[in-house]
């Protein structure tokens, strides 16, 4: 433990600096823009549910989907060293397919949305793994080889249900969108945590972690040590294939609804930004989920800000895009070393002085 | 990137297209095959693509059902999002020596030549949903939308509620669109009057989870609000969903007034059941005036023919007007 | 101050967190000499040269070039100064001419004049005599005078000291011969040449003065004549002579027909010619020939770390099939890649990461090996084979190079090989290191281990090895062994035919 705390206040927090100091600075802005910025609220809800509610209920519960599309993109940018832009296309997809078991049968029951889930995730796997072959067997650039997908995806999802916005009414979907009868907390988030220890379980209860990072940095070393770097890279589009099944459903339950244009529409950006934001490097190799789960929060509290601070619609991109850019460059490895290089003349001044005091 | 990958890549990236092309062509090609008997009037539409969007779905379906066979037609259909591919299949259609050709064009430049060579092959021109840049004399009638009288509909709508005060979220479709410019036109006329009190007026780029935030955002701030003006019938489920979780009642007999477009099938069922207030829709439906026209039922005036629009009242609202007139399913 | 002294570097400390890097140096080159500037891994070589370059400020002293006080930025500012280096790695552009590379970042207009630029670059490369044509693309040029380019690149910037970090080190004896000759032409043309290098004898072929770092202190300069080979040694790693010798002779050992461990034949790759090969249970045996003789193609056939395309495989006498590093893995095989950067390490990933890395492999992906266990391998590890680091935690990547390779060795061991490959384990690290590695090879051996051990200093290969095989041109072209086991027999016989009549 003491050991712990010594590491942290001798190497800083490390990659999670800059997405907690983001976060910090958000925050207090906030606050002092509206100190009741951030109260939670017990409300009635429609549907008769006494839920949370308020600006931080929004970031969190708002974050969902992109917590879980980050978790999976940090997997194959740590292991292919590029990222997939067609997660939203595919989340259409993995939903479309979700919407199209729900509306097969004649009633929807639990049983239902579990088939329609699965299905989901096998479709979502099926095409992680067509981007992953891509990648690892016919060694295409992961951004290129998914521009197939990102391209063409939102027309698969048209085709699997014809109609343009299919609608889904149920309790069981408004329960994974909305809330559970009787919990307080927004059924997405909860969702995000059993992600996130699902996550956690397989990194301890598998070589994961330390295979891709091995695949991820230094491919040729990893194969004479007997690792099978193709199957990894497939591994870890294949994964991310579950979590695009996993957000495409919830952004189907939040409305019951599938529209296969908009829905989680141009978050990979924001996707590979929260895993930039995180700290991990989008070039491959090391990696940290939490990282960029936090950087996931972080464009979620942005986006609630902005839109708390009423900014017209036109700007809202552009505020995005400078904070983003500040944060990134803040990131960035020129400007740590720098950082570094001027922590170290402060320190040794501060050594010079006290030696001085002394003589 | 090395050569070889990028090869590669050029491989795979022309193989789906080749095969998403392939599948296009062979749906058209389901279409067209009608009975060549004699008789018929033999229609080519060059159309977008039904899965543009809800709307255009239903506006091929219009086609499909107005023009079809045991109606005395013989319909030969393309789609497209390209100009140049739709101005081939045009050409196309003139070398088959259809009687009409209806088109609704991806842009409206470059349509110049196609419509001369049909005019020399005796072959009449519709042009319906948008208007080309083009001699009035090349073609015979445009029916189109007027998207600004859409918007207008709508607000003489709320503004005939005659509510106390108007405090309206507005939430808009992807900015710079023709929907959205139509939808948003009046109701900054009456911000600007100060006739309705603007709350919030931002984009959602016609996403239903990003309106959902923006009216979560407005509840979490506390400011007060009794209309939802969303520019889609999407964004305003979305809203919707917002005020559902926040507690706030809606519709017919509720705090909010929703308001919506497009007459999604679905969206009209939730005006049926009173969680709305109004649905307005740009109306797809141009394929029975055309029939019209060509079967001498009606007469050319002036060639600009302005398609009717709707608006439905959630309280008028008939299960009719939802067969009628809601899209989809 | 002496009137040919060219540059004297006084007083220069560095400190980086936590290590002192260098304490209290002083250097000094003279125009026209050779200077080594010998040390162990992490003695501070490269930390002076560095801050000589302008890479690294330095934390106390000062530099004075031609009796100039000098204060350097950058490396480009060193450039400016008359301070040039070339790097054991090329970084040059191969895709580039020759030319081009010469003048590449320093053209005087925005429009680059190829003729102008390729008639000057000519006449260098004819006065210091370089086989190259200006117009040529570099990586159409053996790695020898790549250097030699990058050299005349500095040549053409007047620059006054010439800094070669291991140039050497990729380069078979003919390179590096013409290397030293044009190192000699600079020399008389009064460059100064500050040499780093880990082959001693190198050192003594070529160099005029020697100075001798040690842990970041500065242990001397010496003439050459004054300073005999074991003495420089003794020095550098800060021990009594004795101890160096203390290595006596190896056994020999007999080996039997039934103790062969590993055993192939006619094995062929998609780099390597077909071969036989056996190696018995305990026995150290190595390959030898020059640089692209077969010899790492070999091995790498045989741990499957290629495209294995023919032969037939045998380890203890059953018929096996290795086609990929998992199966040699799991048949108790371990290599050492000649390439420690490439194939070696995982750079990012900390020390205990690494040296798990294999094991890891071998136990399979649903059987993580347990953060404390980890740990404690690492641990061990890390004492037993005395890796200097932080701690287990650090990455790799900012170990010394001969560290880095303990923790391969490391990661090796781990495993408990019954079959070790060590591909070059002691290239490009520091003396003190490399007598480490070759005492564990035999200690490997006596506990029964078989090591196939390959190095490009016979001498150390005669040391270790009990058997020897000879490759040329891709061939195995000889076996040697007991009583053969000389340097002559060696040479003659990578030599080949020729070399042998005449002898």
């Amino acid at each position: 433990m003491k050991d712990n705390l010594k590491r942290i206040f001798k190497g800083g927090l490390g990659q999670l600096t800059i997405p907690l100091i983001a976060i910090a600075l958000l925050v207090i802005f906030n606050l002092i823009r509206d100190p009741s910025f951030f109260s939670i609220e017990l409300t009635l809800n429609n549907n008769g549910n006494t839920v949370l509610s308020g600006n931080l209920i929004s970031i969190i519960n708002g974050a969902s989907e992109l917590a879980v599309l980050a978790m999976g993109m940090t997997l194959v940018t740590a292991a292919c060293g590029g990222q997939d832009i067609s997660v939203g296309a595919a989340a259409a997809i993995a939903g479309s397919a979700f919407v199209k078991i729900l509306k097969s049968g004649p009633s929807i029951n639990i049983g239902t949305v579990i088939m329609a889930f699965l299905f989901a995730c096998v479709v979502a796997m099926l095409f992680g793994s067509f981007n992953g072959t891509l990648v690892s067997v016919f060694k295409i650039q992961p951004m290129i080889a998914t521009l197939i997908l990102y391209t063409c995806g939102r027309s698969i999802a048209y085709w699997i249900n014809g109609g343009a916005t299919p609608t889904v009414s149920s309790p069981i979907i408004t329960a994974i969108g909305g809330f559970i009868p009787g919990v307080p907390i927004p059924t997405p988030v909860l969702i995000v945590i059993g992600v996130a220890l699902v996550f956690v379980l397989v990194f301890h209860f598998t070589s994961l972690g330390l295979f891709t990072q091995s695949v991820g940095i230094n491919g040729s070393a990893a194969r004479l040590n007997g690792i099978n770097s193709t199957f990894i890279k497939l591994l870890s589009f294949i994964i991310l294939g579950l979590c695009v099944a996993v957000a495409g459903t919830i952004g189907v339950s939040r409305l019951g609804l599938i529209n296969h244009e908009t829905l989680l529409l141009d978050i990979e950006m924001d996707a590979i930004l929260a895993v930039a934001i995180g700290g991990n490097n989008l070039g491959g190799g090391k990696f940290k989920i939490s990282g960029s789960i936090i950087g996931a929060y972080v464009i979620q509290m942005l986006t609630i800000t902005l839109y708390a601070m009423k900014v017209p619609s036109t700007d809202v991109k552009a505020y995005k895009a400078i904070v983003i850019i500040i944060l990134v460059v803040i990131g960035s490895p020129v400007i740590k070393s720098k950082f570094q290089k001027f922590m170290n003349k402060i320190k040794s001044n501060r050594q010079r002085v006290s030696v001085k005091g002394a003589e | 990137m090395t050569k070889k990958k990028f090869g590669s890549l050029l491989l795979v990236a022309s193989l789906v297209t080749t095969l998403l092309f392939s599948a296009c062509t062979t749906g058209g090609a389901g279409n067209a095959g009608g009975s060549s008997s004699k008789g018929t009037i033999k229609v080519g539409v060059v159309n977008n693509p039904p899965s543009e969007s809800g709307y255009r779905e239903a506006n091929v379906k219009d086609m499909e059902a107005v023009f079809s066979a045991a109606n005395g037609y013989e319909l030969k259909t393309a789609y497209s999002l390209k100009n140049d591919e739709q101005l081939q299949a045009a050409q196309g259609f003139i070398t088959e020596g259809v009687d009409y050709l209806l088109i609704s064009a991806a842009e409206t430049t470059g349509w110049d030549e196609v419509l001369k060579k049909a005019k020399e092959a005796g072959i009449k021109v519709f042009l319906f949903d948008r208007m080309i840049d083009v001699d009035e004399s090349l073609y015979e009638a445009a029916v189109v939308s007027d998207m600004s009288k859409e918007g207008e509909t709508a607000v003489n709508w709320l503004l005939a509620q005659n509510l106390d005060e108007y405090n309206v979220i507005h939430i808009q479709g992807a900015m710079g669109s023709d929907a959205q410019i139509g939808r948003t036109g009046a109701l900054d006329a009456q911000f600007a009057s100060g006739k309705m009190n603007k709350v919030v007026q931002q984009t959602a780029t016609w996403d239903e989870a990003e309106a959902k935030k923006i009216v979560e955002s407005v509840i979490n701030s506390g400011d007060d609000f009794n209309v939802i003006y969303a520019e889609n019938d999407g964004m305003a489920k979305g809203a919707v969903a917002a005020l559902d979780e926040a507690g706030i009642s809606h519709g017919i007999n509720g705090k909010v007034v929703v308001m919506g477009f497009d007459c999604n099938k679905w969206a009209l069922r939730e005006l049926k059941a009173g969680n709305w207030n109004y649905d307005g829709q740009c109306s797809p439906f141009q394929a029975q005036i055309i029939s019209d026209i060509i079967q001498g039922k009606k007469t050319v005036t002036s060639k600009k023919i302005i398609n009717e629009e709707k608006g439905f009242d959630a309280k008028t609202l008939t299960d009719d007007d939802i067969n009628t007139y809601g899209l989809g399913e | 101050m002496q009137d040919n002294t060219l540059l004297q570097m006084r007083h220069i400390n560095k400190v980086f967190p936590g290590v002192k890097a260098l304490n209290d140096v002083d250097f000094t080159l003279r125009k026209g000499e050779i200077h080594a500037l010998m040390g162990e891994n992490g003695a501070g070589k490269s930390t002076l040269i560095k801050i000589l370059t302008g890479v690294y400020g330095m934390d106390g002293g000062e530099i004075t070039v031609e009796g100039m006080n000098v204060t350097i930025h950058s490396p480009q500012d060193a450039q400016n100064k008359g301070i040039s280096t070339v790097y054991q790695e090329i970084t040059l552009c191969p895709n580039l001419t020759v030319a081009e590379n010469m003048y590449i970042g320093r053209e005087e207009s925005a429009v680059v004049l190829h003729k102008k630029y390729e008639k000057r670059a000519n006449e260098i490369l004819k006065k210091l005599g370089i086989p190259a044509r200006a117009s040529q693309q570099l990586g159409s040029c053996s790695l020898a005078v790549q250097q030699m380019v990058a050299i005349a690149r500095a040549v053409d910037m007047e620059c006054k000291v010439l800094i070669l970090d291991e140039p050497t080190s990729s380069l078979d004896d003919k390179e590096v011969n013409m290397l030293f000759k044009l190192m000699r032409d600079l020399k008389d043309q009064g460059v100064g040449i500050i040499f780093v290098t880990h082959f001693l004898e190198q050192v003594y072929e070529v160099c005029d003065r020697i100075t001798v770092l040690r842990n970041g202190e500065l242990v001397g300069e010496y003439l050459i004549e004054d300073l005999p080979q074991v003495e420089l040694v003794a020095k550098m790693i800060g021990k009594e002579l004795d101890e160096l010798s203390d290595f006596g002779e190896i056994e020999e050992k007999q080996f039997d027909e039934k103790d062969i461990f590993y055993e192939a034949e006619s094995l062929s790759s998609s780099e390597a010619m077909p071969f036989d090969f056996c190696i018995h249970k305990g026995e150290v045996n190595g390959f030898t020939g020059l640089l692209g003789s077969g010899r790492s193609e070999s091995v790498r056939a045989i741990f499957g770390a290629d495209k294995v395309n023919g032969g037939t495989v045998k380890i203890k006498g059953e018929n096996v099939k290795i086609t990929k590093p998992i199966d040699a893995m799991k048949h108790g095989i371990g290599y050492l890649a000649e390439d420690r950067k490439r194939d070696g390490i995982i750079a990012e990933l900390s020390v205990r990461e690494n040296i798990i890395l294999a094991l890891q492999v071998m136990k399979g992906f649903f059987k993580p090996i347990s953060r404390s266990e980890a740990e404690a391998f690492a641990d061990e590890y890390i004492k037993v084979l005395n890796i200097k680091t932080a701690s287990r935690e650090t990455p790799v990547g900012s170990l010394s190079g001969g560290n880095q390779q303990k923790v391969i060795l490391a990661r090796w061991l781990l495993t408990h090989p019954d079959y070790l490959i060590l591909d070059e384990p002691t290239r490009g690290i520091d003396v003190g290191t490399k007598l480490e590695i070759q005492k564990l090879v035999l200690k490997l051996a006596e506990d029964g281990v078989s090591v196939t051990f390959i190095s490009s200093e016979v001498e150390e290969m005669l040391r270790t090895c009990s058997r020897l095989i000879v490759m040329r041109d891709r061939h195995v072209v000889g076996e040697l062994k007991g009583s053969d086991l000389n340097q002559t027999q060696v040479m003659k016989t990578i030599a080949g035919g020729e070399t042998q009549n005449e002898g």
